[in-house]
């Protein structure tokens, strides 16, 4: 995998996880390119395209775009399959996950892709153990900051939007 | 210390957290900038302070104003500082923001080797995690470089979390450092079978990943993974194996063959998707890779299909697609098996997913042959009239003229039929292809001479309807086939039936509105319309018409010569020069006709897109000198006119040159007019008749409103759809004309054509114009081209490493701590590389091999007889130094040495048959001792040695007679392919010679056999086991080499095996002597404790160099690495 994008409806990005060195130019050029192409596609359509020399899989939870970009000879369903792993992950890790989520817990959001995926490849594909070393890594932090996260999420905004419903 | 920290948590109260600034920007919509700016601000402010947690805390806002597209290469530093906070909690924090921000350009980066280097070997496994983690988003060749040992060490963690992250990074590592990658290999092979699953498949996801990119270095470890394969359950690995399958089975088809069956078996077996779409996948590179040799594996094929269709039909959108997407690879080798489901394709036409019609598209190129193509074409241009995008419906455009030109217009019977749907397509408003569709008329009408009068008559029909084309705009891209079109009259103009028509049509003032390339066109091919009304009307009495022609040019063109355009002006005021002229002299009755046409004499052939390339450069040219000073870089270049034409020359594969004779084409003619003329449908193209273009948007023509019940055909213009109809009807006509012609021909010859009552095929379908389609011209002493290569900047090349070669000692990774460990290359697979220029090589001496071979045995009794016909090296030795090589039975078999490294393989199951030959035909002999070589060899140590070269003869044997195969297969290939069949089966890949340099100096070579063939173990594991080594010492100098002793310093583990009474530390005598240029084997003899240690021996070599005048004493060096894979004996593994 060559990099990993989330970003709203609105095109706004929630996260990007670079697996390639690019410089920041070149990457917030692909962001917009990407973002564009992915929005402008009716919800009906099929989650692969062919964009330069590489292959783009998204998937929509909800009101965010899950995007990745793999080479030419990769698996289009094993990649689906990662993203769905992923959301998983972070719907067991946050407890029924939303958008807000992410975007205020954005580290949190990293700290687990990085147990998942390593390097562009996926590193441990049981979800029990990444979940296992995010806590036990979580342990180490200091609680002061534990604090902030519930307090945070209780307050986040007032509506939340428990929508990523996964229908597994 | 204690205030301090009070006082950080205090500042911390007043600081943003994270939180904060997310909020903050939420809340600050309209002026988001600005209150980032002020952010950006406080934050510097934080970084200044001592305290790390507001530093980190500073840094993770920084990663996040970083995601909004915030530049924060500045905190750089900051970054750094909080990377090496010993909380793991800002640690991370730290990490995740250089992984985030750092790339190959930040220099700070320099600054963090020795904080990463110590992270690494922290006690604190999530500390390692975090490192590694953040490495593999930022490692730069400098730090893949100094720390490649260090993640290499951590591949062997005894946990497997960090275990699994070291193996994965690996990669990230050899990308950056390539050098990295062979010291490594071993270990990361070792990982394949660890017992963590998470590190097993790490290893397997990394080799797979170097062995897509360069397959050919990773063949050795294709058993491996075939085990792996067959025992793994774990679909995300199985996915990795076969898809490294699917890039190795092209280089080694044997391998294919074997994978077939498991693959099928998955493909039966497993639910997952992406395992049964990667199976398919793989199947079809298998298949592909197999097709030239294999002649069937239908079965695999239909398996394959069948499940693709399931994908197809199945109502998930992403299934659809990639079914469509692996049913065009198949399509490419087993073209049939695709087009009986065409069906299907054809639905997916109508998906509502553009990019799965787009896919369907693909497929239907290749679907297409002479039966179906007009039956296809139909369909598509259905959908092009319901499409509604422009891009899509540009697309089918596209798809459609690719179809039907493809090869060169193989599947075409019909051109007239084609010229109507390339004139139905010019109706589409607004495409951008019309330069497209011009080129295609142009090519037909050039090539395709049958056709010309068809042609000409079609694009004189447009011509006279150029309004509808040219609609509102210039920029329409349809305006475009105008240009082909008045090309195609004026070249063609014997061809009109009323080229004076056209000629007025060409001359409408209205033209002038179109772009000025075309308007060039038509100025020019008026002049030739022009000339040919001259000559059409020359002779005749009257010559009021020709005159009457001139005036219209000449009352015409004047609105050209004002053209802005030059080259239409050029023209224009060219030929109306040259026709006032010529009024001139037809006033005065002068025959102007025959001149005029002499300005455009000439056939114009096609020249074949390379045909320039191809030009070759004549001696002493040199295309890259400047003839006059070079241009300053400021001059701009001119505009050009987009180049309009010879841009999509159909690509040529092979031309069609069918001969028929005269008579038959008469007869045929003859056949078709009368079909013609009873045919309601056919519609002669004559100008005369009434043309009414059914165009969408042409509302200002005037159309009379006619209630009609039936479907109004609309003379004059062609309609595709008629000659689909014409088409079955004139098939069945043949078809039945062609069993008549069957039956009477099966009852003269009887039996002799039974074969052909078949089906109808592909070729019975004969075209319906019998067509010479002109093939494209090239230069004389065109070059064979060879162009293409690889993108040198991809940074996988750097790793196309040999995997399999030793291990030399420059090559080790830097290392800073002792690491007792030595790395050499592992075993070497039988099935191993093929090296075809090798196996070239080989083949001849193969020949020569044979044949010493069966010699063998005559040579052993008459010994004389041999000499003559035997050069090879160790013959002469044999020959020449009898006294000295052929001591005993002992020595000789060790005496067969060889001349050069690629020969050793060959040599050795020679002397392997000569060995065997000998102790059948005299055993008695055997047992007598060397008379100067190893006398002092003990009788325990020489019974083993003896055991194990009955093995190694035996496996030599087995190799000869693989040998003697594969000469069959490369010499006497179509002769004996059925033998081939079953035999090649079993055979492996001629081994790489197993000889490496162990040492070397200006007097003599060492060269060690590689492993597999020599280190046997005997005995059981608790005993002493023993290990032979072969040496081959090859006389480099002129002078004469003697009194060799060869000697070991033993470790613990190891021991040379010397003869009894002799003490730990005496050499052991070389058994031979060697004249200059000369080299013989020796073998030596270890006892090894334990397997599992590897070792390596220090040795020396001394000898004496002995010259006509003087006679030194030499010593070399060397060592001798034992690694624990080299233990081991490799049973060939066929897969």
């Amino acid at each position: 995998m060559q990099f990993m994008l989330l970003f709203s409806r609105q095109g706004k990005l929630r996260l990007q996880k670079w697996y390639v060195p690019l410089s920041d130019k070149e990457k917030k050029k692909i962001t917009r390119e990407l973002v564009q192409t992915v929005l402008a596609r009716k919800p009906k359509m099929c989650s692969f395209l062919e964009w330069r020399d590489l292959k783009i899989v998204y998937k929509r939870y909800a009101s965010l775009y899950f995007c990745c970009a793999i080479e030419d000879q990769d698996n289009e369903l094993i990649t689906l399959e990662i993203i769905h792993r992923y959301v998983e992950l972070l719907d067991k890790y946050f407890g029924s996950v939303c958008e807000l989520d992410i975007i205020f817990n954005f580290e949190k959001a990293y700290f687990i892709l990085d147990e998942f995926l390593l390097g562009g490849e996926a590193q441990e594909t049981s979800k029990k153990n990444v979940l296992k070393a995010i806590e036990q890594a979580d342990l180490l932090q200091e609680v002061s900051t534990e604090v902030y996260y519930h307090h945070c999420k209780a307050t986040a905004i007032g509506v939340h939007h428990r929508v990523f419903g996964l229908s597994l | 210390m204690a205030l301090k920290i009070v006082k950080g948590s205090i500042d911390r109260m007043f600081d943003k957290n994270l939180q904060d600034l997310v909020r903050g920007i939420r809340n600050h919509k309209e002026d988001e900038a600005k209150y980032i700016s002020t952010c950006i601000d406080e934050i510097k402010q934080e970084l200044k302070q001592d305290n790390i947690a507001v530093k980190a805390n500073a840094v993770c806002k920084l990663t996040y104003l970083q995601m909004l597209g915030y530049d924060v290469s500045w905190a750089a530093f900051n970054i750094v500082e909080v990377m090496s906070s010993s909380k793991f909690t800002y640690k991370r924090i730290g990490y995740l923001a250089a992984s985030q921000c750092f790339h190959e350009g930040t220099d700070v980066i320099m600054l963090t080797t020795n904080q990463i280097r110590k992270d690494l070997s922290s006690p604190h496994q999530y500390d390692t995690g975090v490192a590694l983690t953040g490495l593999s988003c930022f490692v730069t060749p400098d730090l893949a470089r100094d720390l490649a040992n260090d993640i290499m060490t951590l591949m062997s963690h005894t946990k497997p979390y960090i275990r699994k992250k070291a193996v994965l990074i690996m990669y990230k590592v050899f990308l950056k450092y390539p050098e990295s990658l062979r010291p490594a290999f071993p270990r990361l092979k070792e990982k394949l079978e660890d017992p963590d699953p998470g590190v097993q498949s790490a290893a397997v996801n990394v080799i797979c990943e170097l062995a897509r990119r360069n397959p050919k270095n990773y063949l050795s470890l294709a058993p491996l993974f075939f085990k792996l394969m067959t025992s793994s359950t774990n679909n995300w690995v199985l996915i990795k194996i076969i898809k490294l399958f699917g890039a190795l089975t092209p280089l080694e088809p044997r391998l294919g063959k074997k994978l077939i069956e498991p693959l099928t078996n998955l493909i039966h077996s497993t639910s997952a998707m992406s395992l049964l779409y990667e199976c398919v996948n793989t199947v079809i590179a298998v298949l592909i890779s197999l097709s030239s040799g294999m002649p069937n594996h239908s079965a695999s094929i239909q398996l394959c299909v069948q499940k693709l269709r399931i994908l197809i039909e199945d109502s998930d959108q992403n299934l659809k697609y990639l079914g469509l997407l692996a049913m065009s690879k198949i399509l490419k080798t087993h073209p049939k098996s695709v087009q009986s489901h065409k069906d299907l394709i054809l639905q997916c036409l109508d998906d509502k997913d553009e990019s799965i019609r787009l896919r369907a598209l693909d497929l239907l190129y290749g679907m297409v042959s002479k039966k179906n193509l007009m039956e296809i074409v139909k369909k598509l241009m259905l959908h092009v009239d319901k499409a509604e995008g422009t891009t899509y419906r540009d697309e089918l455009l596209t798809k459609i003229i690719d179809i039907c030109s493809q090869s060169n217009y193989q599947y075409i019977t019909n051109f007239e039929w084609y010229i109507s749907i390339l004139v139905e397509l010019t109706r589409l408003e607004g495409t951008r292809h019309g330069h497209l569709i011009a080129s295609q008329m142009l090519d037909v009408a050039i090539r395709v001479k049958a056709i010309r009068g068809f042609a000409v008559a079609q694009m004189a029909t447009l011509l006279d309807n150029a309004h509808l084309l040219t609609g509102n705009t210039q920029r329409n891209g349809i305006c475009e086939v105008l240009y082909a079109a008045a090309w195609i009259c004026g070249e063609f103009s014997e061809h009109l039936e009323d080229p004076m028509q056209t000629l007025e049509a060409m001359l409408r003032p209205k033209v002038a509105t179109l772009p000025g390339h075309i308007q060039a066109v038509y100025v020019q091919n008026a002049a030739k319309l022009f000339a040919t009304v001259l000559r059409k009307h020359e002779g005749e009495t009257d010559s009021h018409a020709a005159q009457e022609t001139s005036q219209l040019l000449i009352d015409r063109l004047p609105l050209f010569v004002q053209s802005a355009n030059l080259e239409v002006q050029e023209r224009a005021s060219c030929i109306l020069q040259l026709v006032k002229y010529i009024q001139k002299l037809q006033q005065k009755k002068v025959e102007v006709a025959e001149e005029v046409t002499a300005l455009f004499a000439g056939e114009l052939n096609p020249v074949a897109p390379k045909a320039q390339k191809k030009v070759p450069v004549p001696e002493g040219l040199d295309l890259d000198a400047w003839i006059n000073k070079p241009p300053s870089e400021s001059e701009s270049e001119d505009e050009k006119p987009k180049a309009v034409f010879a841009k999509e020359e159909p690509k040529h594969s092979r031309s069609r040159h069918t001969e028929v004779d005269e008579k038959e084409l008469a007869r045929r003619r003859e056949a078709r007019k009368r079909e013609q003329a009873n045919n309601p449908f056919y519609i002669k193209a004559s100008p005369s008749s009434q043309k009414v273009y059914d165009a969408p948007g042409v509302e200002h023509i005037p159309v009379v409103q006619i209630d009609l019940s039936v479907p109004l055909k609309v003379p004059g213009m062609p309609m595709s759809d008629q000659y689909l109809k014409l088409e079955e009807e004139r098939r069945q006509k043949e078809k039945a004309e062609r069993k008549k012609e069957k039956k009477k021909k099966r009852e003269k010859r009887g039996k002799e054509r039974k074969a052909d009552s078949g089906p109808e095929s592909e070729e019975d379908i004969a075209p319906a114009h019998q067509v010479d389609i002109v093939t494209e011209e090239m230069p004389e002493n065109a070059l064979p081209s060879d162009d293409d290569d690889k993108d040198p900047n991809d940074p996988h090349k750097a790793l196309d490493i040999d995997l399999d070669k030793p291990l030399a000692d420059s090559e080790k990774l830097p290392v800073r701590t002792h690491r007792p460990e030595v790395l050499k290359s592992p075993a070497e697979d039988r099935v191993n590389e093929s090296i075809p220029q090798e196996t070239k090589k080989r083949s001849g001496k193969e020949k020569k091999e044979k044949k010493k071979g069966k010699e063998k045995d005559r040579k052993r009794s008459k010994e004389e007889k041999k000499k003559k016909k035997h050069k090879e090296v160790e013959e002469e030795l044999l020959e020449s130094h009898p006294e000295e090589a052929v001591q005993s039975e002992e020595t000789k078999e060790a005496a067969t040495p060889p001349t050069s490294t690629s020969a050793e393989e060959e040599t050795a199951p020679s002397s392997a048959a000569a060995v065997d030959t000998s102790s059948a035909a005299a055993p008695e002999s055997e047992p007598d001792e060397p008379k100067d070589a190893e006398p002092e060899d003990t009788k325990s140590s020489k019974h083993k040695k003896k055991k194990q070269k009955k093995e190694k003869e035996e496996k030599e044997k087995k190799k000869k007679k693989r040998h003697h195969h594969h000469h069959h297969h490369s010499n006497a290939g179509g002769e004996d392919s059925v033998q081939n069949g079953t035999v090649e089966e079993e055979e492996p890949l001629p081994p790489m010679s197993n000889y490496f340099l162990l040492a070397e100096n200006s007097y003599i070579k060492m060269m060690k056999e590689d492993a597999d063939q020599v280190y046997d173990i005997q005995g059981n594991h608790q005993d002493e086991s023993k290990v032979v080594v072969s040496v081959i010492f090859e006389n480099k100098s002129d002078s004469f080499l003697k009194s060799m002793e060869f000697n070991v310093l033993d470790s613990l583990n190891s021991k040379l095996q010397r003869p009894e009474g002799a003490g730990a530390h005496d050499s052991l005598t070389v058994p031979f002597q060697l004249p200059p240029g000369i080299s013989n084997e020796a073998h030596f003899v270890f006892s090894v404790q334990s397997i599992v240690m590897p070792q390596k021996l220090k040795g020396t070599l001394t000898f004496i160099v002995k010259s006509d005048e003087s006679s030194t004493h030499e010593k070399l060096d060397f060592k001798l690495h034992f690694t624990c894979t080299s233990y081991l004996i490799t049973t060939p593994c066929y897969l």
